[in-house]
């Protein structure tokens, strides 16, 4: 890591820690973002010329909580009835807050500040697109431009977005809390589903020509670490964490020299990422170690995962196991999808036959063209190579990406070069 | 004696909160004014815009999750911006005021009588 990335790496992870605290004392998100933002970009332009500070939070904190303090003294000029709709909970005049902020100790309650923030950015009455936008600009700190970059949508759309769900959280009152016992169940599965979509996001680009895009797998995981740190007693933020990094082994494997998708039965396994798999796989054993027997559906997928990464090649894989899983998943999660990898399973462990009788079971994926492609593999390999020609040229048409339909464009020419 | 809400409805892109309307939030004071004076109003209040909505569904019945849509329950072109409650001894004296209220030529008032619930 040079410099310039340590500075960059400090300022994301630190900045977060003050946002979180500051979050909670000033009673408003959008004020406390930028503040912090404020006291970003002072620390951009010091910290070259000095070094960064022996405690970067602290200094931090300080220079943030200044900025807060204007930006509020800047307020409190606007109408107070203007400003009054603008807090969360309390009521408090800004001469009462601006004294919380001069007294404010940030290393008191840093964990659960920062599950509050967690909770508040994930919280169910914003949409999906909101809670992955807070998630990402919020939480993983990453600049609006990175962000709108990522999901293919011009940088004013994201950053209205963030405006809207900002505004949301302030007027519509989403507390800045930890959720009761009772709801934590419900609210925690909310906050891995934004975590787990920005990570199939990265896997699963839509429309446009690219195979992955590294950074959002790298934020999911950033994510899901500290997702971990601060709920170590939770099995399926372990499991959630194991699963990304037993995916991401496979990310330099999933992509060919000449750009093309390279499917799980193709991969070179030699160039999965070693570390990683270790890694998540010390994860997921500690969250089988607390999860008292019962597993939850990230550490069926993160048991999945394993299974692959360990299979020293796909026709050496345990099918055995894997179907096991994928019926312990559908018992839990009613999923196609689901359903759809296991039939695949089942033509590998008991042949084309028995995987084509179960793939035509399967309801719900007459759209997907990775439904299309498995019939077609299954017909191929029964030697009915004119009905694996139609199956793939279905799938071709129903592709999302114009990798996937790269990929599926090749298998139809090779099987259209067997039936002549 | 009725009481009616005045349902205030607003073309989306016209709503109450966007600067070329906030000229007439005076106009909605004098209303306000003249109509507790003469006591008909009994309250009223205006509505954030629907993107700061929550829809919510309790499915399966009582005590059933608690299922949450983060906007309206219904897209419409046309949106609730806020209400009055009228008290009013018959509906053309409540007519009579709401056509008094900018939100009759800002956008359509619907007036609807009261169905008093008694424990």
């Amino acid at each position: 890591m040079n410099a310039a990335d340590t500075l960059v790496e400090v300022l994301r992870s630190e900045g977060l820690r003050v946002l979180a605290t500051l979050a909670r004392t000033v009673g408003d998100l959008a004020v406390a973002e930028d503040a912090l933002s404020e006291a970003t970009i002072t620390a951009l332009d010091a910290w070259p010329r000095t070094g960064i500070p022996d405690n970067p939070r602290a200094w931090l904190a300080v220079v943030a909580r200044h900025k807060a303090l204007d930006l509020l003294r800047r307020e409190s000029a606007r109408s107070a009835k203007e400003t009054a709709a603008f807090r969360w909970g309390t009521e408090a005049a800004p001469d009462q807050i601006e004294e919380a902020i001069e007294a404010m100790e940030p290393e008191t309650s840093l964990p659960d500040d920062m599950l509050r923030l967690i909770f508040t950015c994930c919280h169910p009455a914003l949409g999906r697109e909101a809670q992955v936008a807070l998630s990402l600009r919020t939480l993983a700190r990453l600049e609006v431009p990175a962000i709108a970059r990522a999901f293919l949508v011009p940088e004013t759309t994201m950053a209205k977005r963030l405006v809207r769900a900002r505004s949301k959280i302030a007027t519509a009152r989403i507390p800045y809390a930890i959720p009761s016992d009772a709801e934590l169940p419900g609210r925690l599965a909310a906050v891995l589903a934004v975590v787990y979509l920005i990570a199939t996001e990265a896997h699963a680009p839509t429309g446009g020509g690219a195979v992955a895009r590294i950074d959002l797998e790298a934020e999911a995981i950033r994510l899901a670490r500290l997702l971990a740190g601060l709920m170590p007693d939770e099995p399926e933020t372990l499991s959630l964490l194991a699963l990304l990094l037993l995916t991401s082994a496979r990310t330099s494997a999933r992509t060919s020299a000449d750009g093309n998708p390279v499917t799980l039965a193709d991969q070179d396994r030699t160039r999965w990422n070693r570390a990683a798999i270790a890694e998540g796989s010390v994860w997921l054993s500690e969250a089988v170690n607390r999860s008292g027997g019962v597993a939850g559906s990230y550490q069926i997928q993160a048991h999945l995962a394993a299974a692959h990464s360990t299979a020293p090649s796909w026709q050496e894989t345990d099918w055995d196991r894997i179907i096991g899983l994928y019926d312990l998943l559908g018992s839990i999660t009613a999923n196609p999808v689901v359903a759809l990898n296991r039939a695949i399973a089942v033509t590998e462990r008991d042949g084309p036959e028995a995987g084509l009788a179960v793939l035509k079971t399967i309801v719900g994926l007459e759209y997907s063209h990775l439904w299309h492609a498995a019939l077609a593999d299954n017909l191929r390999r029964l030697g009915r190579t004119s009905d694996a020609a139609g199956e793939l040229h279905t799938a071709v048409t129903l592709a999302p990406s114009q990798a996937e339909q790269r990929l599926l464009q090749d298998r139809l020419r090779a099987v259209r070069s067997e039936l002549r | 004696m009725t009481q009616y809400v005045a349902l205030l409805y607003y073309d989306r892109n016209q709503y109450w909160d966007s600067p070329p309307e906030r000229e007439f939030h005076s106009e909605y004071m004098e209303f306000a004014r003249r109509a507790t004076e003469a006591g008909v109003m009994r309250g009223g209040e205006a509505l954030h815009p629907v993107t700061m909505s929550t829809t919510i569904t309790v499915s399966g019945g009582k005590g059933g999750d608690v299922l949450l849509v983060d906007g309206p329950y219904a897209e419409a072109k046309e949106v609730l911006g806020g209400y009055f409650l009228l008290e009013a001894a018959d509906l053309d004296e409540a007519i009579a005021w709401a056509a008094q209220n900018p939100g009759a030529w800002r956008g359509k008032i619907e007036l609807r009588p009261i169905a008093p619930i008694h424990a």
